[in-house]
């Protein structure tokens, strides 16, 4: 079906309240609010965009308009389907897609949280990365947070005539932060847990001899050694079951977006390094494509050959240290990730030396790269990918896999079906695990993907076990990419035009998206023809894996609940952003 | 340590004995012990953890500092090492979790931001460093600092653990040493410090 | 057989703890603290002990290894100190969590702005190791430090006095990168010359008739 056949398609089922998004560099659908929910079921059962990718919105205050953005893909491959839906700023109210699709649970709840979009018909929308009480909606354009300096970087203030000064100094602590009316700090209670624990439906049971049980409610973290860092989870518990459990968030939430629409589009590349901090080099791919897309430059032969080389040892870096930290959490402690991340060292070892970091790379440019290899470098990657990593990949495979212990804690656990992995919108390893093969390197073919021979790899089970064992084939698959790379890599140019750090971008919309290790990494951004991004979003697969993590739980005893958390393979800096 | 560490009060010892005496005073002995089993709280908030993880394992393996043992429990650590970017809603837990940790303690600083903000600084989710909320000891600069530079601040650590007496450290002091007023999560985040001032301005507004 | 898993499992292990001592007898006295042994110990045939040693042996860093950024000056013959920067403002442009505070001198007699700057801070604490500022400098004047022991009992900001080094360090650490500038430098001032002495000609030719 081609573009034009869709569209007479989708324009003779929907005449009225579709209609195309015809601003300058926008795509994609205009969806009157009171049709969404209709044009979304319609979108599922009939036009086979039966996975929503992600949830956002953006907010143009001149217009005083709210727009809500959603990306459909197919599952079995395509481009996506970008709709939008308009609303009021002052009273901005949208139906919730949670029905159709669940997957949008995590993100609406998003919106509501930094935007303010009210998602009517959303059953427990609440805050989710900032807490209840913040006042405000931070992404919106007129919120300015304490330390406000100015709207666009670079500051004024740097240079020529600059006194060194910390913000917070000039700034005395809290100078925009708004306070409720009558608002009293002595008498004031944080009210965040209340509404959170009221989020984990009550059960009270009646056993055989009419014996009533009151259910527990129990929280691991913000502080605990197996939720990969500052997590949390709030579980309602019967005995040792998990009757109920929610994901508490945003511990980490670094302000990514709002900071992002300050820098510049080339300030935004390490600041990507730091959103899933294992694999920042597929982090810097994803946006160099979404900016390479707005201003539509083409990225030399090598420079693509080396992007690929670079992701795919972070991939194989990601794997090694998500199946030791996975093994730490079940218990195996210490020796596994020890030899774990033995080998991460040495892949790390490359990184250090071709981008002069070991985890935050920074590597990439719009058009190509940083710095050609250096010399001695790809001697170091074709050590690796020949001999090094396929040996102690298969020296894991047999360390680990048919452990008794570990089969035992792990083989129809945590069980996730297919349909549910698609409903819940969860991507990568926790997708292919439940039996889908998605794969953005095969199913919407980036870069030079389409030149390689590899597998999707792909299991049935949806277990704890196979989401751990389809790490091992992502790895071998990798390794078998790396090896095709490093046997083709042509010499050449590394970059088009010359690097410049200031551009003006045209006007427009685009989404760039990878398949990163924790899933789709994607990045939406909205350019208003200056040097800043107008809105920057990113679609973080370890947060929307997360919408799965409850439902994947319930039944399972407090012991297995960890077990899941390290198969879902969670990294906190892009989970909260 | 070494034989001329502990030997090093002055005295004279006999060559003959040598080998068999040693004369020390109780402040290198205890800081030795003390400076020699130094146990982080197993405790990672951001990228640095990464870092302190990597620190941990085979390539670089602080145990060769004795700081092997990572507590999960504040109740049995000695060193606080915040290794990442300190947000607001995080605030809270982190003053608790100092709060809880029993006497000596210590706090490494680990990376831009647990020292100063880091780039994250203008967010509004962020605090400007955790000496905002509790005393640090050591500040390490990098973003993230390798393993080696977290060894080398460590170490550092150590060196300070070192120079203390006895007679003088805080926990040794009559009196109980307070805890640190918790900050509570508001509009924004208060601290116990800045409540008169909201309230002055909220009275000015009404 | 139950078990057989583990025992499998186990025998990695075991060849692991073994090939320690294999590894340790075949490299007699020089696997620790010698420069071949640090690089046996990260080669793709490293097995055994695993540890760099640190502080006693270090791990090389590479090249293009970055840390904090310092400001690079020329010596010139008498000793005098020429700084290569000229308080353009293009890394403090570029900087993307602006941790780069420039004040460009001023001529006391003229009150016009110089080329050099009066004060420099960064503030090490906020910097993110990025890397831009060196990458963008047209004057190959500030570039990322290879010095990343430089942990301390307070706040780390660096002033002018503290961020300038000499060329001669800065060749020390990045041999390959300095060797190249300095190529590009000098091709480009032949240039500059060569049109100089070109305009000169065409101006005495002029002069002549």
């Amino acid at each position: 079906m081609t573009e034009s056949d869709f569209a007479t398609r989708l324009n003779d089922r929907f005449p009225e309240g579709v209609t195309a998004d015809e601003r300058e560099g926008y795509q994609g659908y205009i969806i009157a609010a009171d049709k969404l929910i209709e044009f979304a079921t319609a979108l599922r059962d009939e036009f086979e965009f039966d996975y929503l990718s992600s949830v956002t919105g953006v907010d143009y205050p001149d217009e005083g308009k709210l727009e809500a953005v959603y990306h459909a893909y197919k599952t079995i491959g395509g481009a996506e389907l970008v709709f939008k839906v308009q609303t009021d700023r002052e009273n901005p109210e949208i139906p919730s897609l949670i029905d159709i699709y669940p997957g949008a649970d995590f993100q609406e709840r998003e919106a509501w949280d930094l935007l303010g979009i009210k998602f009517t018909g959303h059953p427990d929308l609440r805050r989710i990365l900032l807490w209840e009480g913040f006042e405000g909606h931070p992404l919106r354009k007129d919120w300015q947070e304490a330390y406000y300096e100015a709207d666009k970087k670079p500051f004024k203030s740097r240079w020529p005539k600059a006194e060194y000064t910390r913000a917070e100094a000039k700034n005395p602590y809290g100078a925009n932060v708004k306070y409720p009316d009558k608002f009293d700090p002595e008498k004031w209670v944080p009210e965040g847990e209340d509404a959170l624990y009221g989020s984990l439906a009550k059960y009270e049971t009646t056993d055989k001899d009419g014996l009533k049980t009151d259910h527990l409610t129990v929280n691991l973290g913000p502080q605990h050694p197996s939720t990969h860092g500052v997590f949390r989870i709030a579980a309602t518990l019967d005995g040792e079951k998990i009757m109920n459990l929610n994901p508490v968030m945003g511990y980490l939430h670094r302000n990514h977006e709002k900071i992002g629409e300050r820098n510049t589009y080339l300030q935004n590349m390490p600041f990507t390094d730091r959103l899933d901090y294992l694999s920042s080099l597929s982090n810097n791919f994803g946006y160099a494509i979404a900016v390479e897309k707005l201003i539509g430059i083409e990225v030399p032969e090598r420079a693509e050959y080396i992007r690929v080389i670079m992701a795919e040892l972070t991939r194989v870096q990601n794997h090694l240290f998500a199946i030791g930290m996975f093994l730490n959490d079940i218990g195996a402690f210490f020796t596994p990730s020890l030899y774990a991340i033995e080998e991460r060292e040495l892949v790390l070892d490359v990184f250090e030396m071709v981008t002069g970091s070991r985890m935050m790379c920074n590597y990439l440019r719009f058009g190509g790269l940083a710095r050609d290899l250096p010399d001695g470098s790809l001697q170091k990657i074709r050590d690796l990918v020949f001999d090094r990593l396929p040996r102690k990949t298969d020296e894991m495979d047999r360390f680990l896999s048919e452990n008794e212990i570990l089969r035992s804690r792990t083989v129809g656990q945590g069980y996730l079906s297919t349909e549910d992995a698609i409903k819940y919108s969860a991507a990568g390893p926790v997708l292919r695990a439940s039996g889908v093969p998605y794969d953005i390197r095969r199913a919407d073919p980036y870069s030079i993907y389409d030149r390689f021979k590899f597998d999707v790899a792909v299991r049935y089970n949806g277990d704890i076990y196979d989401r751990y064992y389809i790490r091992l084939d992502e790895i071998r698959e990798s390794i078998k990419i790396l090896q095709q790379a490093v046997e083709q890599i042509p010499e050449g140019e590394i970059q088009t035009g010359k690097p410049r750090y200031q551009m003006k971008v045209p006007k427009g919309e685009s989404y760039g998206r990878v398949e990163g290790p924790k899933g789709e990494l994607g990045f939406y951004l909205v350019s208003d023809g200056t040097g800043n991004p107008y809105r920057y979003h990113v679609r973080a697969p370890s947060f929307i894996n997360l919408t799965a993590f409850g439902p994947m739980c319930k039944g399972l005893k407090v012991a297995d609940v960890v077990a899941v958390l390290g198969s879902i393979d969670i990294v906190l800096g892009e989970t909260d952003r | 340590m070494e034989k001329e560490g502990i030997n090093s009060p002055g005295y004279e010892i006999p060559e003959e004995i040598e080998g068999v005496v040693s004369i020390t005073s109780i402040d290198r002995i205890y800081n030795w012990g003390r400076r020699s089993s130094v146990w982080p709280l197993m405790f990672g908030l951001a990228c640095c953890a990464i870092e302190m993880i990597a620190t941990a394992a085979g390539r670089y393996d602080f145990s060769r500092f004795g700081m092997e043992v990572m507590r999960p429990s504040p109740r049995q650590a000695d060193l606080m090492l915040v290794s990442g970017t300190v947000t607001k809603k995080m605030a809270p837990t982190i003053v608790r979790l100092y709060n809880q940790m029993p006497e000596p303690k210590y706090v490494v600083a680990m990376g831009a931001c647990a020292s100063g903000g880091g780039p994250f600084k203008e967010g509004y989710n962020v605090v400007s460093g955790v000496d905002k909320l509790i005393p640090v000891d050591v500040y390490i600069p990098g973003c993230p600092p390798t393993p080696q530079a977290l060894i080398n601040g460590l170490i550092k650590l150590q060196e300070k653990i070192d120079g203390q007496s006895i007679k003088t450290v805080r926990w040794y002091q009559k009196g109980d040493t307070a805890a640190i007023p918790v900050p509570m999560l508001g509009p924004d985040l208060i601290y116990q410090s800045s409540i008169p001032a909201i309230k002055e301005a909220a009275q000015e507004e009404a | 057989m139950y078990g057989l898993g583990i025992l499998k499992g186990l025998s990695v292990t075991l060849k692991r703890f073994i090939n320690t001592y294999v590894d340790d007898f075949e490299w007699r006295g020089k696997r620790y603290y010698t420069d071949e042994g640090i690089a046996h110990r990260s080669s793709k045939d490293a097995k055994g002990i695993f540890t760099i040693q640190y502080p006693e042996e270090k791990m090389p860093v590479p090249e293009e290894f970055r840390y904090v950024p310092f400001l690079v000056y020329d010596e010139g013959e008498n000793g005098e100190i020429n700084n290569r920067c000229t308080a353009c403002g293009i890394c403090a442009k570029v900087c993307p969590p602006q941790c780069i505070w420039i004040e460009r001198a001023v001529d006391k007699k003229t009150g016009r702005p110089v080329q050099n700057p009066a004060a420099f801070t960064i503030d090490a604490d906020i910097c993110m190791n990025c890397g831009l500022c060196a990458e963008f400098c047209p004057f190959d004047s500030i570039k990322m430090d290879h010095d990343y022991e430089i942990a301390s009992y307070g706040r780390t900001v660096y002033h002018l006095e503290d961020l300038m080094k000499p060329a001669s360090y800065y060749d020390e650490i990045r041999p390959i990168n300095s060797a190249k500038e300095s190529e590009i430098r000098r091709i480009a001032e032949e240039a500059k010359a060569a049109k100089k002495a070109a305009r000169e000609a065409k101006k005495a030719a002029q002069a002549a008739k």
